[in-house]
């Protein structure tokens, strides 16, 4: 189990040094199966680790960071085998034009490949360290490999995107870090003046560790490490840099990098509980996940772009999450767990799905993005069915999932709770739902009429047809040029418009993957879960 | 807390410690006030020299060794490595004068005296006691880092919300003096690295706004909305 773990965290890395080196299919393909190696890991870990620790120097697992591991695998396969049909075009483009326009797009291969390398290698590193401190090591390089994803596009509103992502999440890992260090005086207290914040000694020690700092240390990390993971009212840079970001680190953004900032809180949660029993610390995140998923589901209801529409849902899935834990029964965290996986399939597959959308009407205004049931036969019903497993139907994975959340809630006697969450979930899939039929079967747009257009620019969130046309007038980068070439409104004849099959595989994979969540959960992933949900001091 | 027994006199470390946490709040407030990106940038290599004697002080004082080594570095990294990386962005980027903030100087100085005041009292209140320093050195790294938050909300260009973020990371370092000071090495470098990454990153994304907006103001930056 040991060379399993340490594997994990050591493979994304060679994939890195030849991304450095390589030509873009060579990296293209090294990415694809560096993601599916370390989703094979991953399930090595899960296999082994249930029940008991796993630690190899400054790495370790247990069941509640193997699922987060595998959260993080699972969207590095999917995104890294979508990203191949994701560049395609352009690969293509720049094979036929050659010169400065070829030397750019391999510059920006390069970049897009390393960098989608080292993000997904400091996701599947913060789960795994042995430490808040290395812990918060962790999730700052994640926040800075993503803002430079979000800014490798050079667009302005790519650069407006990254400049908040990177100023309010750095901020708020600043409170984090002071979040860690007030643990830390905290743990001094039983573990003597010098120590290294490993996890198993401080949750040991717990109990006698003083209140006060305790409580404060707790707030501060859920207002700290809450602001990479979107929870309201400090979510405000995630639909801008969800929108902005090429789509496979979008799907990485939402899926992943979301709930290992999650997988933060729920340490501190798991130290605070045994110092202050779980009320407090329960409290705090009810009310923020509460707000989380008011927020979200009002803004779901009336949004204008796809991508800004699926990162408001990551916004609610977080307030979920949040909700789940402060219930604090068995059931609920087991739950939660489930949830973490199974929203990272669903979200993945809305955006892989969203992406192949964007490609193919050139623009992300959902007033624009019509009849796409008869234009993209595959990714049209896909995209319905992730935004039904969104909205927590069955069978698939979510609805299990918030089924226990709910259940759990509701055997505490958290009727309240359970009900706002009830009531919110269905607005948000009122939301969603109306989006994803308009989009599906909704009348399809006559290309040339002056109205779409405009509308789209009236919107200020699309920048599609108004705003693609002066980037590439500006002389920009191969990229750009591609995309807006493809971004012409032109008759597709119905059937044909699928760019590339890589970029259907995944999402059909994660459907399967949401259907076995859903129906019938592998025996070693619900002990898992269970072991997961005991950790978190959900012992009956 | 005013008990009347022999500790309560302050001792001479105690004297020299507060005064340095003095010196980095009033610091921040003068960034905040400085109307000279580049003035701004000096003055936060200024009161990284200041946190760093701090640790010195704290080495000595105290008998901690391996703060010495972590004075070095920090100096090395926030006084010198940093304020260059960012005076060269400027020179390259030939803009002087900040643009104007979304608030008078008289005002902003207003809101974040207040702003200080709270977190320096309410930090009081918790009545968290450490070995190593004086208590009011960490109300006075709270005030910092509220008074950092205040220089990047009322800020509009991208090098003092960059400058004001780095100073919230010099008061965060200043609370772990107090609170934290027996921290490993390793891990307080690994803190400075990350910080180092971060520089990084803000540098390309500053350039790259830079070359977008052809402007350091980040006025422009309203079009991603809802």
């Amino acid at each position: 189990m040991n060379t399993v773990l340490l594997l994990v965290t050591i493979l994304p890395l060679a994939a890195v040094a030849v991304s450095l080196v390589a030509g873009h299919r060579a990296s293209a393909a090294v990415t694809a199966v560096s993601g599916a190696a370390s989703l094979g890991l991953a399930i090595a870990l899960a296999y082994g680790v249930p029940g008991r620790t796993a630690a190899v120097g400054v790495l370790r697992a247990d069941a509640l960071s193997v699922v987060f591991v595998l959260a993080t695998a699972f969207l590095y396969a999917a995104v890294g085998m979508y990203a191949a049909g994701y560049l395609a075009a352009e690969a293509r483009a720049a094979d036929e034009v050659g010169g400065t326009q070829a030397a750019d797009f391999a510059r920006y291969s390069r970049r897009f490949h390393v960098g989608i390398n080292v993000f997904a290698w400091s996701m599947l590193c913060a789960p795994l360290v042995d430490g808040l401190a290395l812990l918060w090591v962790a999730i700052e390089v994640t926040t800075v490999v993503s803002a430079l994803l979000v800014a490798i596009d050079g667009t302005d509103r790519a650069a407006e995107a990254a400049w908040k992502y990177v100023l309010l999440a750095s901020s708020g890992l600043g409170i984090g870090l002071l979040a860690t260090i007030l643990m830390y005086y905290a743990g001094a207290h039983a573990l003597g003046q010098s120590y290294d914040l490993a996890f198993s000694p401080l949750i040991r020690a717990a109990a006698r560790l003083p209140a006060t700092p305790v409580r404060l240390s707790f707030v501060l990390a859920v207002v700290g490490f809450g602001t990479k993971a979107g929870l309201f009212p400090v979510h405000t840079w995630l639909p801008d840099a969800h929108a902005e970001a090429p789509t496979p680190v979008s799907a990485l953004l939402s899926g992943s990098l979301l709930t290992v900032s999650f997988y933060a809180i729920l340490r501190f949660y798991q130290v605070t509980a045994g110092t202050l029993g779980p009320r407090f610390p329960q409290l705090v995140l009810l009310v923020f996940g509460v707000a989380s998923l008011l927020l979200a589901a009002l803004y779901v209801l009336d949004q204008h772009d796809i991508k800004r529409l699926l990162a408001y849902s990551s916004v609610e899935h977080m307030g979920i999450l949040a909700i789940g834990v402060s219930f604090g029964a068995p059931l609920a965290l087991a739950g939660v767990l489930l949830h973490v996986l199974a929203h990272a399939a669903a979200k993945g597959n809305a955006f892989m799905g969203a992406g192949v959308l964007v490609r193919a009407y050139g623009t992300k205004s959902l007033v624009a993005i019509r009849g796409a049931a008869g234009r993209l036969p595959w990714t049209g019903p896909l995209f319905l069915i992730s935004v039904l497993a969104l909205s927590a139907m069955p069978p698939f994975g979510l609805f299990r999932s918030e089924f226990e959340i709910v259940a759990g809630g509701l055997d505490r006697a958290r009727y309240a709770g359970a009900a706002i969450l009830v009531v919110l979930v269905t607005l948000a899939f009122l939301g969603l739902g109306l989006a994803a039929t308009r989009i599906l079967s909704g009348p399809a747009p006559a290309p040339p009429s002056p109205d779409s257009p405009a509308e789209a620019a009236a919107d200020g969130g699309a920048p599609g047809g108004a705003a693609a046309g002066p980037r590439a007038a500006a002389g920009d980068t191969l990229v750009a040029i591609v995309r807006d070439r493809e971004a012409e409104p032109q008759d597709v004849p119905p059937g044909h418009g699928e760019p590339s099959a890589w970029m259907v595989i995944p999402v059909l994979a994660g459907t399967a993957v949401l259907l076995l969540l859903g129906l019938h959960p592998p025996e070693a992933l619900t002990g898992l879960f269970a072991h997961g949900a005991a950790l978190l001091g959900g012992r009956p | 807390m005013a008990a009347l027994d022999a500790s309560a006199v302050p001792t001479v470390f105690d004297g020299a410690a507060n005064t340095a946490a003095v010196v980095v709040l009033l610091l921040e407030f003068s960034m905040l006030r400085a109307a000279l990106l580049r003035t701004q940038v000096r003055l936060y290599a200024g009161q990284s020299l200041v946190v760093a004697a701090l640790a010195v002080i704290v080495a000595a004082g105290r008998g901690i060794p391996e703060l010495y080594m972590l004075a070095g570095l920090s100096v090395l990294l926030k006084a010198v490595i940093v304020p260059r990386v960012m005076l060269r962005f400027l020179r390259s980027a030939g803009t002087e004068i900040a643009g104007s903030g979304a608030l008078g100087v008289a005002s902003e100085i207003i809101v974040a005296l207040g702003v200080a005041g709270f977190g320096f009292f309410v930090v009081g209140t918790l009545r968290i006691q450490s070995p190593v320093l004086p208590a009011a050195a960490l109300s006075l790294s709270a005030a910092v880092i509220l008074v950092s938050f205040v220089l990047m909300i009322v800020r509009r260009d991208v090098v003092s919300q960059a400058v004001g973020f780095f100073s919230l990371e010099n008061g965060v370092s200043l609370a772990s003096l107090v609170v934290a000071a027996g921290l490993p090495l390793i891990l307080e470098v690994a803190f400075l690295f990350d910080l180092l990454v971060a520089v990084v990153a803000f540098g390309v994304l500053m350039r790259l706004h830079h070359r977008r907006a052809r402007s350091l103001s980040t006025a422009s930056l309203d079009r991603l909305r809802g």
